[in-house]
């Protein structure tokens, strides 16, 4: 199970959060930050997993991240999930945004975080791995994005 | 031009959108705070509007800034409104808004059932994808339990795409609302061999993550995920299997031998790292569940060892991690694998990288020998000094404690070397585990005898530098190993060369600056010095070193007498006045040596850390009950912190019981400083320097002047670790040498060619003799102590309660509630409570048909094996009795997957389990199961249709049987019995989380149970369901509800239960149709054809089916006519037959429970809409909330307001009537007043009331 999915820049800054269990908007902040302190003081070239610290609790629980320019992404998952095959779902989910915002920048992030929360809803569901397959999720935000372009132009037709 | 107005005024309302509010908040830096506030007014005037574009767009923002930690809960209902748009960007809108601020106690979500089971079976693909993946993050167990069969019905959905996602969901479902398991999960087998990739993936997926918590009950899943191992390319199907079979070995070691030829040959093959990695690490799982029981597994784990040796030397970082991580794992069963790497692990302890080098600190541990212990520490203890953080330095000094205690200081030859480590260890600046190390030299000292010498002299030097110690670590807890060195030089003082410098040392003024509990150590082993130095000082005649000692112990423990820790306080004054009436015996030169020594005379042992927790309870004592009865009301509970990710395991295996220890503590604590302050003759606490020892073993708040040592600190006197490497090479050296001799001489003598091995001595552990005479003593237990571990499961587990046995067949009452409508909360908890007791008394039934099949089970094992030797004989079959026997034998293992599934329920429980047998005890090539199958079947195949005769056939040869298994199976119900005892456990607790859960959910319904709910006897248990029709074939049971999304319809839920031994088949369920009612048919049918309910029924079991009628008018009751016609297939003949039935249309199942607030009830009173109508029911014979609950379970009514014995209640019906009634009672006449705005619905309600309560 993934338990949360955030996605933070070099100084910070939230640009997704994504919890899969209930916490206060203040935990949920408090736990972006106690992230990015963990995180940000590593090395590039360490590996990219992090245990212990108080912010995860008990040892079945893992941080796996990946940095990528001015951003981190960051999935804390468990023990059930394996953490080479996490890593690759990071790649899909950045080659995914690749795709979908043409070369993908923290702007694009930043600008369009309910986009992002379309996209990542079409791979993971509820702390579970929905889907691998760039093309399939691909294929399936492309056709909701058409039917909310369909839906905007309905009104101009019928007047 | 009208287009462009219409864009004109829309573009005005959306002034600013989400890119707006981001841009907005970037251009103001430095009052972010203050523009945010301005938008979220902004939002609230757009919430406002009636436009729903307006509003969503207002949620679309309010999602972001809930990302940036604003409380948006307050806009629920909004976004509740925007989730229930029509549009589907406007949906997902809120459906987002939703998944990202909603959770259990927000109390909208019970408004948005109707409206998620809509989205659900919308027509729409993306509508039902976009609700299943916000319920996914929103699920209550309200809604779990009001969904479960919509989203079942979704898994067999046309598309993938929905079906991975509702597959998926039901894990959530299912965690929420363990009952759905059970009916669930065939389904959700089923999707293991779904023809899209997708979906078998996430099937896959939520049964891995089912079995991870709960394996055994998954155990018959084997052969279909070897089956699917075996098959698939999927590299994260196969990962997540591989994974799960990593949970199931250690269940079944029979399984994990089948696993490790195909999991080496993926090992050998596949290219992927991440699917390497867990194949790697499921053999490791295999082979420590085979242990030692297989010889010929050595060359498994060398390759496991040789792959990770791969990963560990890789330059990348992750791949050394997992290496290490899976490294330690095999270290436990297979440590000598393991530590001939013993240099790779050394060296990535040299690792830049923490993490890495964390891990390999955990696989030291289990790389120690007597022969490297020395060494390795002493490589640690140079991490320790380069070390820069302190939790990394912490970690070390924590593992090389560890290493050189575990098992009993196994490794360790030489204590003093292990002293002087600890006493090293000491010098660290900051570290948190002073209490560690300070543990480990009271263990040492007492239970190694022939250290104490040593360890009194270092203890010592220890306490008279004590300056060192607390001068500049004021801060930290290295102070504790003080409370060691005090305590090891009083105790065994004897040993002290001289006892009066300690002494001294002990009582210097600085010790005050010490936390109390070491000064309370301090003082009382200044008397034990004190009464070492007097019997030193006997006998010699010059008594003054005597009563020097004496007006040392009198001028300086005053400093003590004077402390504000009442411990240390009253010790030292009691010791005060001690001295001081024996220094007046020394005046008098009166001999008291020995009576001051008989003050602590006799030696303390080491207790086992459990001991306390081992001695039995004695009989007829209760630790749980209660010596006072409990305070009333509840008290303010301690706040916890709470670890973020995953929730705090609790420390003991009884966490209720201290939980309330504390509390109680918590209260009298309280109560006495309440007292204190009010008691003019108590001394109030002075913030005097001293006072803060009273609390706090923390020292944080002693002013000292901060000492700036920048040279390392070398003690004087104190040893050094490293010596005793040095000598302890050479005196092994020597031994050997000496060894040497003996044998060499010892073979001159025997000169036989046996034991050449020796040769290698020192290779070899048991060559190394330890340096002193070891005597550990070992710690005492109680007598008769308790053998048994307590179990160390978390009882608060949600896991727990999915720990279901899967096997058993579904039994009536699992049937997942089909009812459409659950709006309203509170009022029916007692109802529900009623359901849970009729479960209960249902639960002998189930018990006695388990039994039954637990037997027959054992009978099938014992019949293979009886088959299995006769086969071994080759004899010939002598009785034909035991022929025939074995002939039906063969009819479980016939049964593939697939015919057991079409089976009868009660044998494809004994089918599975005796062919996960058949599978595990098959040669381990995969194939060749299928092939067994088949033979097996063309063996079996004169007797057609074998599955599904065989239970009934097996029933008469079953007494024959059961003396031969009296022993075991009494074993097996001991088993049983415990099972149930755990059910009936699972079950309270789930009833006390109802209760808790009601009490949380708030609203209106609150007033109505405060404080009542506990005293409340038990409801008898209801059901709404009544009976249809009944044959000697089937019985059909009904019930009517309304369709809150349609106002003309009502769906009629029958459920049928087949009563006969034969298959009922091709049900078609026909009714005629009023001009006022019509039956629902599909499009294309005419009037008077019938509908097929879409199942068939197996003998003994029931199903639900329903049906969807339409309605006009809705004020009168009315009965429809009908009839079932199906057929009865036997295994030779089928007939036709019909039941005819009358299904009754009341009024009331034209209500539909809605929650209504009291003000809005008073409100509907007054508006004078409303014509009244009221009735008087005599002799009502039960509790008023009974009656209340009867009201709201039958009639659909939801309790407003209940003050005493008088409440409002509140229906609406389909076509939006109101209808509110105010029951009174008193004795036995209970009085309704009702009010509607449909006087003759009104009318026939209350005539339904009435009837209902007239029956019981």
């Amino acid at each position: 199970m993934i338990k949360a999915i955030l996605i933070f820049n070099n100084h910070g800054k939230p640009r997704l959060s994504k919890f899969y269990e209930h916490y206060t908007e203040d935990t949920e902040q408090q736990i972006i930050r106690e992230t990015f302190h963990l995180v940000s003081k590593r090395d590039e070239n360490v590996c990219n997993f992090l245990e212990g610290g108080m912010l995860i609790g008990g040892s079945d629980y893992k941080l796996i991240y990946r940095h990528y320019a001015t951003l981190y992404f960051v999935f804390c998952v468990d023990s059930s999930e394996s953490e080479l095959g996490i890593l690759d779902l990071i790649q899909v989910f950045v080659e995914t945004l690749d795709k979908c915002f043409e070369n993908v920048c923290e702007l694009d992030l930043i600008f369009h975080v309910d986009k992002v929360h379309n996209i990542l809803a079409e791979m993971v569901m509820g702390g579970m791995v929905l889907e691998t397959n760039m093309n399939e999720i691909i294929t399936q935000v492309d056709a909701q994005n058409k039917m909310e372009k369909s839906e905007t132009r309905q009104p101009e037709t019928i007047s | 031009m009208a287009l462009k107005i219409v864009k004109g005024s829309i573009d005005r309302m959306f002034d600013k959108n989400l890119q707006d509010l981001v841009r907005g908040i970037r251009n103001h830096k430095e009052d972010e705070a203050k523009y945010i506030s301005t938008c979220i007014d902004e939002i609230k005037q757009e919430l406002k509007q009636d436009n729903i574009a307006v509003k969503a767009n207002a949620v679309c923002k309010l999602t972001y800034l809930q990302m940036l930690g604003y409380d948006v809960s307050w806009a629920a209902f909004n976004i509740v409104e925007v989730m229930s748009s029509s549009k589907f960007t406007y949906k997902r809108i809120g459906y987002l808004a939703a998944s990202q601020c909603f959770h259990e106690s927000t109390d909208v979500i019970m408004l948005t059932t109707n409206q998620i089971r809509k989205d659900l079976s919308s027509p729409n693909q993306y509508d039902t994808g976009v609700a299943l993946t916000g319920l996914s993050c929103f699920v209550t167990p309200d809604l779990a339990r009001d969904l479960a069969n919509d989203i079942m019905t979704l898994m067999s959905h046309t598309k993938p795409y929905i079906r991975k996602k509702a597959v998926l969901i039901m894990y959530k479902v299912f965690l929420k609302y363990p009952e759905s398991l059970r009916p669930a999960f065939p389904r959700l087998k089923e999707k293991l061999e779904d023809p899209d990739p997708g979906v078998q993936s996430a099937a896959v997926n939520v049964i891995c993550e089912l079995a991870r918590r709960n394996p055994k009950n998954y155990l018959s899943l084997a052969p279909l995920f070897f089956k699917l191992m075996t098959s698939s390319t999927n590299n994260w199907v196969l990962i997540k299997i591989i994974k799960l079979f990593g949970a199931l070995t250690p269940l079944e070691p029979r399984l994990g031998k089948k696993l490790i030829e195909p999991l080496t040959n993926l090992i050998h093959s596949t290219s992927a790292m991440s699917l390497l990695y867990e194949c790697v690490n499921t053999v490791i799982a295999v082979l420590i569940s085979l242990s030692s029981g297989m010889p010929n597994h050595s060359a498994s784990i060398q390759l496991c060892v040789q792959k990770l040796r791969i990963l560990i030397e890789d330059s990348d970082q992750n791949l050394k991690y997992l290496g290490l991580l899976a490294m330690s794992k095999i270290l436990k069963t297979h440590p000598k694998s393991v530590q001939s790497h013993k240099d790779l692990i050394l060296q990535c302890l040299d690792d830049k990288d923490e993490s890495i080098r964390l891990r390999a600190l955990d696989l030291l541990y289990g790389m120690v020998s007597k022969k490297n212990l020395m060494e390795i520490v002493k490589k640690l203890m140079l991490h320790v000094d380069k070390a820069e953080g302190t939790t990394y330095r912490d970690e070390l000094l924590t593992k090389i404690i560890d290493i050189c205690s575990q098992s009993n200081y196994q490794y360790i030859t030489n204590f003093e070397w292990y002293i002087s480590i600890l006493v090293e260890l000491t010098r660290l600046e900051g570290t948190r585990h002073g209490h560690l190390i300070a543990s480990q030299m009271l263990d040492v000292a007492i239970r190694v005898k022939a250290i104490r010498v040593f360890a009194v002299a270092q203890m010592a030097t220890l306490l008279d530098n004590a300056h060192l110690l607390t001068g500049s670590m004021q801060r930290n807890g290295i102070c504790e190993v003080l409370y060691a060195a005090a305590w090891i030089c009083g105790e065994f003082s004897e040993h002290l060369e001289n006892p009066l410098q300690t002494l001294e040392a002990m009582l210097r003024p600085k010790v005050a600056t010490l936390p109390g509990h070491i000064q309370a150590v301090y003082v009382q082993n200044a008397a034990k010095l004190f009464a070492t130095v007097l019997k030193s000082q006997e006998g010699n005649t010059d008594s003054t070193t005597a009563q020097e000692t004496s007006q040392l112990m009198i001028d300086r423990l005053p400093l003590f007498v004077q402390s504000a820790n009442l411990e240390v306080q009253e010790r030292a004054s009691c010791i005060l006045q001690l001295v001081k009436y024996i220094q007046k015996l020394q005046q008098k030169d009166v001999e008291v040596a020995e009576e001051v020594i008989a003050l602590f005379a006799g030696e303390l042992n080491p207790v086992a850390p459990k001991a306390q927790k081992k001695v039995p309870v004695p009989e007829g004592l209760d630790l749980d009950a209660w010596i006072n009865e409990p305070p009333s009301e509840s008290e303010s509970e301690d706040e916890q912190p709470k670890a973020i990710f995953a929730k705090e395991e609790p420390k003991h295996s009884r966490p209720r019981h201290t939980e309330v220890d504390e509390k109680e503590l918590a209260r009298r604590r309280e109560a006495r400083k309440q007292e204190q302050a009010n008691n003019p003759f108590y001394i109030k606490a002075s913030p005097s320097s001293q006072k803060v020892y009273q609390d706090a073993p923390g020292v944080e708040h002693i002013p000292v002047v901060q000492i700036d040592l920048s040279v390392p600190l070398k003690v004087p006197g104190l040893p050094m670790s490293d010596q005793y490497v040095k000598l302890e090479e050479e005196r092994r050296q020597k031994e050997r040498a000496e060894k040497k001799k003996k044998e060499k001489k010892k073979r001159k003598e025997k000169r036989s060619g046996r034991g050449k091995k020796h040769d290698s001595g020192p290779e070899s552990e048991e060559d190394i003799t330890p340096a002193h005479m070891v005597d550990i003593v070992t710690e005492e237990m109680p007598e008769n102590a308790l053998p048994s571990d307590d179990d160390d499961k978390d009882p608060n587990d949600p896991h727990k309660a999915l720990d279901i046995d899967l096997d058993k067949p579904l039994a009536d009452s699992e049937k997942l509630p089909v009812r459409s409508h659950r709006a309203a909360e509170a009022p029916k908890s007692p109802a529900e409570d009623g359901d849970a007791e009729s479960a209960a008394t249902q639960e002998p039934k189930k018990k006695s048909g388990k039994e039954k099949r637990e037997k027959k089970k054992d009978k099938d094992r014992d019949r293979k094996k009886s088959k299995e030797e006769k086969k071994k004989k080759k004899h010939k079959h002598e009785e034909k009795e035991e022929d025939l026997l074995g002939g039906q034998v063969e009819e479980p293992v016939v049964q593939s997957e697939e015919t057991s599934e079409v089976a009868a329920p009660p044998t494809s429980t004994t089918a599975e389990v005796s062919d996960l047998d058949f599978w595990l005890s098959n040669a381990p090539v995969p194939s060749n199961t299928q092939e067994a199958a088949t033979v097996a079947a063309a063996e079996a195949a004169p007797v057609p249709e074998a599955a599904l005769g065989a239970a009934p056939d097996s029933e008469p040869d079953e007494p024959k049987d059961t003396e031969m298994e009296e022993t075991k199976s009494s074993k097996h119900k001991k088993k049983k019995q415990k099972k149930e005892k755990e059910e009936k456990e699972k079950k309270k607790k789930k009833k006390k989380h109802h209760h808790h859960h009601h009490h949380s959910d708030g609203g209106g319904e609150e007033s109505v149970q405060n404080g009542t709910v506990e005293e409340e006897e038990p409801l008898p248990p209801m059901s709404n369901y009544c009976l249809l029709a009944e044959n000697s074939y089937i019985k059909m049971v009904y019930d009517i509800q309304g369709n809150l999304q349609d106002g003309s319809q009502v769906v009629v839920s029958v459920i049928f239960e087949n009563k006969c031994d034969s298959f009922l088949k091709s049900m078609e369920f026909n009714v005629l149709d009023s001009l006022n009612s019509k039956l629902q048919r599909p499009e294309g049918s005419g009037p008077h054809d019938g509908l097929t309910v879409p199942f068939q029924l197996p003998p003994g079991v029931s199903n639900e089916a329903r049906f969807v009628f339409t309605v006009q008018s809705i004020v009168m009751p009315q009965k429809l006519k009908g009839t079932l016609t199906f057929i009865v297939k036997n295994e030779d003949s089928s007939t036709h037959e019909k039941l005819d039935f009358k299904l009754h249309f009341t009024c009331t199942s034209y209500l539909i429970t809605t929650p209504c607030y009291s003000d809005a009830f008073a409100k509907l009173l007054e508006s004078g809409d409303l014509k009244g109508s009221s009735v008087r029911l005599e002799g009502v014979n039960m509790p008023f909330h009974h009656l209340l609950a009867r009201i709201c379970f039958h009639h659909h009514f939801s309790v407003v307001e209940r003050i005493d014995s008088c409440a409002s209640m509140y229906s609406r019906s389909i076509q939006g009537h109101h209808v509110c009634l105010l029951v009174k009672t008193s004795g036995q006449t209970v009085s309704i007043d009702a009010k509607c705005d449909e006087p003759t619905l009104l009318g026939n309600v209350l005539d339904e009331i009435k009837q209902t309560f007239s029956q019981c």
